[in-house]
C-alpha cells in the first residue's frame, strides 16, 4: 500500500535570542522518521517541548514562530512539500492537509459565523460550491454530535462551549474532504467529561470519512483509545515507534514504561477523623454582579489529612478556595478553623490567621513576581510573618529549597530562568515558609507534564508526612485523588454531590454525576472508550 | 469604574481574546451570562437586569451619559478658566483711557458686577439653546459669528478626513502585507518624516512649492460665501495636504500595530493553515477584529483635524473656528472664547464617543449575547 504521508529524517531548527548573547540556533526536532497509511492514525506523545506540535505542523510545511524545517522530506502522496512554493504550499494546507488546534477558542475568529468558518477552506479551493459546502457541514455537525445541526453555523464563537468548539473546528477541517488531519492536542483544554464526547465525536468521524489523522497528546491513555501506530517522542528526537499495543502493553524504553506507568500510585486514606481542622458550614456565595457561585456547601478536613475537591470547571471549586482564603466573603455560612471562627474577609482576619493558610496557584508563573529573585520570593513571607532578616533569612531559604529538593544554587535565580516544575517547586517552598496548617492548592499541576507533576505529587505528600500541614487539593483530574486524597468533595454547579472519605466516594453506589466523572476518565487500556460508550448506550436504552 | 458589571473585561476581551485558562466565571461580564438568571432568578436593581438583558444598550446609553456628564464638566471649567485669567475686557478696551469710572461703567454694562455663579447659570442657559450671547468686541451675536468660522473649519476637516482615513487604512494594510520589506520601509520612512515636521513648517514648504515656484495652487486659502465650490476646493487644496501629510502617520502607524497584533493570534494562524491569500487574512481574518483601537485612533485625529488646525488656519490665512478664538483671546472677548472653547470640548467628546460606541457596535460578544 502507498504511503500516504512519509516523513524522512526531518531536522526543525530555531533561532532564539537569549538577551545579552549573540543569536544561537536552537535544534527543536532531528532525525525523525515515520510513515502514515491512507485511513490511520499515528499518535504523537511526549512531555511538552519533545517536538510534538512542530512535527505536526511539518506535514503542513509550517513553522510556528521563528522555527524553520532545515533538514529532510515531507512527502505527501510522493510528492516533497517542502519543495513548494508559497502558493502550492497553500493548495496543499485547507485541502489536502488540515488542522484541529489544542484550543479551538482561541483559533475560531470571534467577528465570523461558525459556519462560515467551516466552510471557508472548501469555498476558498474551489472544492465545492456553497451549497455543497454547507450541506456537508451540516452532516459534519450531525456526526459529530452537535446540537442543533440546523442552526448551529448561524452561531458565533462565543455562544458556543469549548466542547462544541472542538468539535466545530473538527468539523471545519474534515469539510474539505482532506487526506490527512493534525490533531494538535483537541482535547487537552476540556474537562473530561466532554473529553470523552469529543474523542468519541473524533473517532466516529475519522472512521466515516476514511480520513489518516496525525493525533498529538501528552495523554498516552487518550492516544491509546485512537492510534493505530505510536511514536514516543522526547526533546526532539524519536524514543520508541510501534503500534499500540506493543507500546501500551510492551514497552521498550524506559522513559515510554514511565509514561505507561505514571499515577498509578495510591494511597491509602487516613481514617482519624478526630481534632478537625477545617470546618465549612453552609456556605454560599456570589461574585458582586450577583452570580450565585456556591450553594450551601458543608465539609471538613481533619488535621494532618488531604481533601480533594473535584468538579469540572465552572462548579464553583476554586471559589471555594478563594472564600476559605477570605478574599471572597461568603453570602452566608461559617467557616471555622482549629474550633474559632474565621473572619469572613481578608481585611477582618489578623497576620496570625492569615499566616496559617497559605495558597498555591494552578499558574505558578503568574503567581509570582518576574523581577524577583527565588532568595526574595520565598523570603518575602519570612520577613512578612516572622520578621527574619539578613543571615537567618538567607539560612532559612536555603532549608525551604533543601527541603522543595532543589538546594542553595537557585537562590538568585529569576522565575523565568526556571522550568514549570521548579517553579512550581518554589511557590510551594513561598507557601511553606509561613509555617501554615493548611495549605489550598488550585490545580497545582494541571499545568504540568504527568512525570512533572508526579513529582511535585510526590513532594506534597513528603511534606505533609515532615511537617503534617493539611491540604485542601482542588483538582479536576481523579486520578489525583485517588493518589493522595484521604476525604473528597465532588462539586457540580456550584453544588455539594457528593463528600466523605475516599473510599466511600469513589465506591458504588454512585450518584449519577460522580458515575459520569468516574467513568470519563480514560484509562490506559486500549479499547476502554469503546466499552464505555457501549455501557453507556446500553444504559440510555434501558431508561 | 465601580459601577457594576460593566468593567474593563467586556472591552479587553474583543482584542485580546478568551484566555482559556481564566475560569469563565469571573469574567463576570454579561458575554456569559449564568442559565439561571434568564429565568429570573435575578436579584437586584432594574439597571443590573437592564444590564444582563440588553447588555449592548446598556453601555451606550452608559456612554451617552457619561459623554453629557463630562460636556457639563468641561463647560464648568471653561468659564472657571475665562475667569481666572488675569486682567479684563474693560481694561484691555479702554487701553491708555482706563479711569476707574470708566472701567466701572463698561463693567456694569457687561454685568461683569454680578456673581460669577449668576453669570455661569445664564451663559449656560443660553448656550444649552444654542445662544452664546453677543460679542463684547464686535457686538454681534457669537452663534451667528461663530456658524460661519464653524461651517469652514469643518469644510477643511472633512476634506482632510475624506482624504487621510482611507489613505491611512489602507497604507497600514499595505505595510502589514510587506512587512519588513521596502514597501513597508518606505512607508514607514516618509510617514514618520511627515510627522515629525511641524505642520506650519509642511504648510510653508507646500506653499513655495506649489504657489510659488509651480504655481498650480491658490495661496492664500481665504474662502468667500461668494465662492463656488470648485474654487473652494482648489483654495483649501494645500491646507488639506498639509493636514493630512500630519495626522497620515498616526492613523496608518496605529492600524498597522493593530493589524500586526492580531496577525499573531491563532486564528490567523487557522487562517494560514487553510492556505488562505495573504491579502483574504488580511482583509478578512484580520481586519475586523483591529477595528475598534483603529477607531480610536481615527477619532483622536478627527478631534485633532477640528481642534488643532489653528496654526495651519493662521499660516494659510483661513478664516476658521481656530483664528476666530485665538483673536477672541487677545482682546479678551470671553463670550467668544467661551464659545469657542464649548465648541471645540463638544466635538473632541462627541468624537470619542463615537469611537467607544462604534467599538462596542465591534465586538461580536456584546452584538450577540448567548
Amino acid at each position: 500500500m502507498p504511503e500516504l504521508l512519509s516523513v524522512k529524517n526531518l531536522k526543525i531548527e530555531a533561532t532564539s535570542y537569549p538577551p545579552g548573547e549573540p543569536p544561537k540556533v536552537v535544534t527543536l526536532v532531528e532525525g525523525v522518521s515515520f510513515d502514515l497509511q491512507k485511513g490511520k492514525v499515528l499518535g504523537l506523545i511526549g512531555e511538552s517541548g519533545a517536538g510534538k506540535s512542530t512535527i505536526g505542523l511539518s506535514a503542513l510545511a509550517y513553522g510556528r514562530g521563528g522555527c524553520g524545517i532545515t533538514g529532510g522530506e515531507v512527502l505527501l502522496n510522493g510528492k516533497d512539500i517542502l519543495k513548494l512554493d508559497r502558493s502550492g504550499i497553500n493548495s496543499v494546507r485547507g485541502a489536502h492537509v488540515c488542522y484541529v488546534a489544542q484550543s479551538a477558542a482561541a483559533a475560531f475568529n470571534p467577528a465570523h459565523k461558525l459556519g462560515e468558518q467551516v466552510i471557508e477552506a472548501s469555498l476558498r479551493h474551489g472544492i465545492m460550491n456553497r451549497a455543497e459546502a454547507q450541506k456537508r457541514a451540516l452532516y459534519l455537525f450531525r456526526v459529530l454530535g452537535l446540537p442543533n445541526p440546523e442552526t448551529f453555523g448561524e452561531r458565533y464563537p462565543h455562544q458556543v462551549s469549548g466542547g462544541q468548539l472542538q468539535r466545530a473546528m473538527t468539523a471545519m477541517a474534515l469539510c474539505p474532504n482532506p487526506e490527512l488531519i493534525v490533531f494538535d492536542e483537541p482535547t487537552t483544554a476540556l474537562d473530561v467529561t466532554t473529553q470523552i464526547d469529543v474523542l468519541a465525536a473524533i473517532k466516529h468521524a475519522i472512521e466515516e470519512t476514511h480520513t489518516a489523522a496525525l493525533y498529538i497528546t501528552h495523554d498516552l491513555a487518550v492516544v491509546a483509545q485512537i492510534s493505530d501506530d505510536i511514536m514516543v517522542l522526547r526533546h526532539g528526537k524519536t524514543v520508541e515507534y510501534g503500534t499500540t499495543k506493543q507500546v501500551i502493553e510492551a514497552p521498550k524504553e524506559d522513559y515510554t514504561r514511565a509514561l505507561v506507568s505514571v499515577r498509578q500510585t495510591k494511597r491509602d486514606e487516613a481514617t482519624d477523623q478526630s481534632g478537625t481542622l477545617l470546618k465549612i458550614e453552609n456556605v454560599h456565595a456570589a461574585y458582586g454582579n450577583g452570580f450565585k457561585v456556591l450553594h450551601d456547601v458543608s465539609m471538613h478536613l481533619p488535621k494532618g489529612q488531604t481533601l480533594a475537591i473535584v468538579g469540572e470547571s465552572g462548579s464553583g471549586k476554586s471559589t471555594l478556595a478563594r472564600v476559605i482564603t477570605g478574599l471572597l466573603p461568603p453570602t452566608e455560612g461559617h467557616i471555622t478553623f482549629e474550633g474559632k471562627e474565621l473572619p469572613r474577609t481578608l481585611k477582618g482576619r489578623s497576620r496570625e490567621e492569615l499566616r496559617r493558610i497559605q495558597m498555591i496557584y494552578q499558574m505558578a508563573d503568574t503567581a509570582m513576581n518576574p523581577r524577583q529573585t527565588v532568595r526574595d520570593i520565598i523570603g518575602r513571607p519570612l520577613s512578612f510573618y516572622f520578621s527574619m532578616h539578613g543571615a537567618r533569612k538567607t539560612e532559612r531559604v536555603k532549608e525551604l529549597l533543601d527541603q522543595i529538593e532543589m538546594g542553595s544554587r537557585f537562590l538568585d535565580r529569576y522565575p523565568a530562568e526556571l522550568s514549570g516544575g521548579q517553579k512550581q517547586r518554589v511557590a510551594i517552598a513561598r507557601a511553606l515558609a509561613a509555617k501554615p496548617e493548611l495549605i489550598l492548592c488550585d490545580e497545582p499541576t494541571s499545568a504540568l507534564d504527568p512525570l512533572v507533576a508526579e513529582g511535585i505529587l510526590n513532594l506534597l505528600m513528603k511534606l505533609q508526612e515532615e511537617t503534617s500541614v493539611s491540604y485542601v487539593f482542588i483538582t479536576h483530574d481523579i486520578a489525583i485523588v485517588r493518589a493522595i486524597a484521604d476525604s473528597v468533595a465532588v462539586m457540580h454547579r456550584g453544588r455539594l454531590v457528593r463528600f466523605g472519605p475516599k473510599s466511600k466516594v469513589l465506591s458504588p453506589p454512585f450518584d449519577d454525576y460522580t458515575d459520569l466523572l468516574l467513568k470519563s476518565v480514560p484509562e490506559m487500556e486500549i479499547g476502554w472508550l469503546e466499552r464505555v460508550l457501549k455501557t453507556r448506550r446500553m444504559e440510555s436504552a434501558g431508561n | 469604574m465601580e459601577s457594576g458589571p460593566i468593567t474593563g473585561p467586556v472591552l479587553t476581551d474583543a482584542a485580546a481574546g478568551e484566555t482559556p485558562l481564566r475560569p469563565t466565571d469571573l469574567s463576570g461580564v454579561p458575554a456569559k451570562p449564568n442559565p439561571a438568571l434568564a429565568a429570573g432568578e435575578l436579584d437586584g436593581t432594574f439597571w443590573r437586569r437592564f444590564v444582563f438583558r440588553r447588555p449592548l444598550t446598556a453601555l451606550i446609553l452608559q456612554r451617552l451619559g457619561l459623554s453629557v456628564g463630562l460636556l457639563f464638566a468641561v463647560s464648568l471649567m471653561i468659564f472657571g478658566g475665562v475667569e481666572a485669567l488675569p486682567g479684563d475686557f474693560a481694561t484691555t478696551y479702554l487701553g491708555q483711557s482706563a479711569t476707574p469710572q470708566a472701567v466701572e461703567n463698561i463693567r456694569k454694562d457687561l454685568g461683569l458686577d454680578r456673581p460669577w455663579s449668576e453669570r455661569y447659570l445664564t451663559w449656560l442657559g443660553g448656550a444649552v439653546q444654542g445662544d452664546f450671547g453677543t460679542s463684547w468686541a464686535s457686538k454681534n451675536s457669537v452663534s451667528e459669528q461663530i456658524g460661519n468660522r464653524l461651517g469652514n473649519s469643518l469644510f477643511l476637516a472633512f476634506f482632510a478626513a475624506l482624504i487621510s482615513v482611507p489613505l491611512a487604512v489602507g497604507l497600514g494594510m499595505l505595510a502589514v502585507q510587506f512587512r519588513n520589506r521596502m514597501p513597508d520601509k518606505i512607508i514607514n520612512v516618509i510617514s514618520l518624516a511627515a510627522i515629525s515636521l511641524p505642520e506650519f513648517f509642511i504648510g510653508y514648504l507646500l506653499i513655495m512649492v506649489f504657489a510659488v515656484q509651480l504655481g498650480v495652487a491658490t495661496f492664500p486659502a481665504t474662502v468667500y460665501d461668494s465662492m463656488t465650490l470648485t474654487e473652494r476646493l482648489s483654495a483649501i487644496a494645500l491646507p488639506v495636504a498639509t493636514l493630512v501629510l500630519v495626522v497620515l502617520a498616526h492613523m496608518m502607524r496605529m492600524t498597522r500595530a493593530a493589524i500586526l497584533n492580531v496577525m499573531s493570534s491563532a486564528y490567523v494562524e487557522t487562517a494560514e493553515l487553510k492556505g488562505l491569500g495573504t491579502f483574504r487574512i488580511i482583509a478578512r481574518h484580520a481586519a475586523p477584529n483591529a477595528v475598534a483601537p483603529v477607531i480610536n485612533v481615527i477619532a483622536l485625529n478627527l478631534a485633532y483635524l477640528v481642534v488643532g488646525v489653528v496654526v495651519v488656519e493662521v499660516v494659510f490665512v483661513y478664516p476658521g473656528m481656530g483664528q476666530y478664538m485665538v483673536d477672541a483671546v487677545t482682546v479678551r472677548d470671553m463670550p467668544v472664547v467661551q464659545a469657542c472653547g464649548l465648541i471645540f470640548a463638544a466635538f473632541y467628546i462627541f468624537l470619542n464617543m463615537a469611537a467607544d460606541i462604534l467599538a462596542i457596535l465591534a465586538n461580536p460578544r456584546l452584538r450577540h449575547p448567548r
